[in-house]
């Protein structure tokens, strides 16, 4: 016999609740209720198809169109990131100062040797307004990086973008689409790589 | 939306550390809980670390299978802290085949056990909505009532909100349910109709479900599925109560 099927306590609560709900006839009424009520909510909260955008709203998140910057780059010239259309995009922000930032920068230069080829830019944008154009330009000699660098001079980048922690990154693939988010770091080469490659497909 | 928390050097990563919280929490019910019952507390909250760590080992073994040659040449960053390289369905395999194997083997009685979890799992999902409230997770539809918050570039439904609310009200129910159970397996499969209700009827006010079959909520479907099975769950469980309570009136 199965003795876990024994009442726990027999109170005159309890005998209520197991009379109501073994009952077939009152039970299978309120199950009919409860799941025809389901099933029409169901239907009336459907997304209608022509609900979905074609362009997602912009916001710095995972499925949102990433907002789009002109910044002045290091070394002379201006990029803006929807020049890079059609290419997976890694948008990172840093500081010369944060520790982190200088942990993951020689895997960011060598997975971006790595994929550039296949349609991959990494758009490096320093934190300008809390870190000095001077100190920016000996970290990229210092590490040999070949990525473009805008300069975030005022902040507009990093408020848009919604800045928290730093290193911040976002992959964004060939549509502009932020497909992922990394806060704080670093991250390790594997990440940035397994991440790329998913986004820049099989072919 | 305030995912990290400034504490003078340290950025406190908010969301995971309200999952923190809420499994601890959560562990310390299990507990409390387990006594009432006549379980081992220790046993049960062993067997769900157990499964915590075989969910995470799980997790990251899925995700390095699917980009192996990457982690051939890297094998060290199959310990790496990032959470980002974990895929979720594996690391949920895993603990919950661990879980069943290890309740097996010491032989728990399976409807007590998932008694004295149903109050734990109530209460993780309050500590859920939290994180999901401050990382902006599980966003709303846009939407122009006037409680709607600005979240990720429109006026949303505060989701976040209405699924703490609901949780807080599942617990509560679980709480009131469970000072006098009527039968074994009613506080697990009532905290499963409540939970699965609740969301059939907020997934409607999401900005980011699934769609499945042209227009419809995937996350909808499951948890009307999810509803139905508890509700006749409840029904089997109560003419079980029920047979077995009038057989020992008559060996009386």
């Amino acid at each position: 016999m199965d003795r876990s099927a024994l009442p726990v306590r027999t109170t005159a609560g309890s005998r209520f609740l197991i009379g109501f709900v073994s009952d077939p006839r009152r039970w299978g009424v309120l199950v009919a209720v409860v799941l025809s009520a389901g099933a029409i909510w169901t239907a009336l909260s459907a997304v209608p198809q022509a609900a979905a955008p074609d362009a997602p709203t912009t916001a710095p998140r995972e499925g949102f169109a990433a907002p789009d910057f002109r910044s002045t780059l290091l070394g002379g010239g201006e990029i803006a990131l929807s020049d890079l259309r059609g290419k997976v995009v890694i948008v990172n922000l840093w500081a010369s100062w944060c520790p982190p930032c200088r942990a993951e920068m020689p895997a960011l230069q060598e997975v971006y040797e790595a994929y550039r080829d296949r349609g991959f830019e990494i758009l490096a944008v320093n934190t300008t307004y809390q870190d000095s154009q001077a100190a920016a330009a000996r970290f990229v000699q210092e590490y040999g990086l070949s990525f473009p660098v805008p300069l975030d001079q005022t902040g507009e980048v990093s408020r848009s973008y919604l800045l928290r922690a730093l290193p911040t990154s976002f992959f964004i693939d060939r549509d502009g689409v932020i497909r992922s988010v990394i806060i704080g770091g670093p991250m390790s080469k594997t990440t940035i790589q397994t991440t790329v490659e998913a986004l820049l497909g099989g072919d | 939306m305030f995912p990290i928390l400034q504490v003078g050097p340290l950025a406190v990563q908010l969301p995971g550390l309200f999952l923190l919280v809420g499994v601890w929490v959560g562990s310390v019910i299990v507990e409390r809980e387990a006594a009432k019952r006549g379980l081992s507390g220790a046993v049960l909250s062993s067997m769900l670390f157990f499964g915590l760590v075989a969910g995470l080992l799980g997790a990251r073994l899925g995700y390095a299978l699917r980009y192996w040659t990457v982690y051939a040449g890297d094998p060290l960053a199959l310990v790496s802290l990032n959470l980002k390289t974990l895929s979720a369905p594996d690391g949920v395999a895993a603990a919950l085949l661990t879980i069943l194997v290890l309740a097996r083997r010491r032989r728990l009685p399976l409807w007590p056990t998932l008694d004295a979890l149903a109050p734990a799992l109530a209460t993780f999902a309050v500590f859920a909505g939290l994180a999901d409230l401050s990382s902006g997770n599980a966003f709303g539809a846009p939407t122009s009532l006037p409680w709607a918050i600005e979240l990720w570039g429109a006026a949303r439904h505060p989701s976040q909100t209405y699924a703490i609310l609901l949780a807080v009200a599942v617990v509560v129910a679980v709480h009131r349910l469970g000072r006098r159970p009527a039968f074994s397996g009613l506080l697990f499969l009532a905290w499963l109709a409540m939970t699965a209700a609740g969301r059939l009827f907020l997934e409607a006010f999401r900005g980011d479900s699934v769609i499945v079959l042209g227009s419809l909520r995937a996350a909808q479907l499951i948890s009307l599925a999810v509803l139905g099975g508890t509700l006749f769950g409840l029904h089997r469980r109560a003419r079980l109560a029920l047979e077995a309570e009038m057989r020992s009136r008559s060996a009386e």
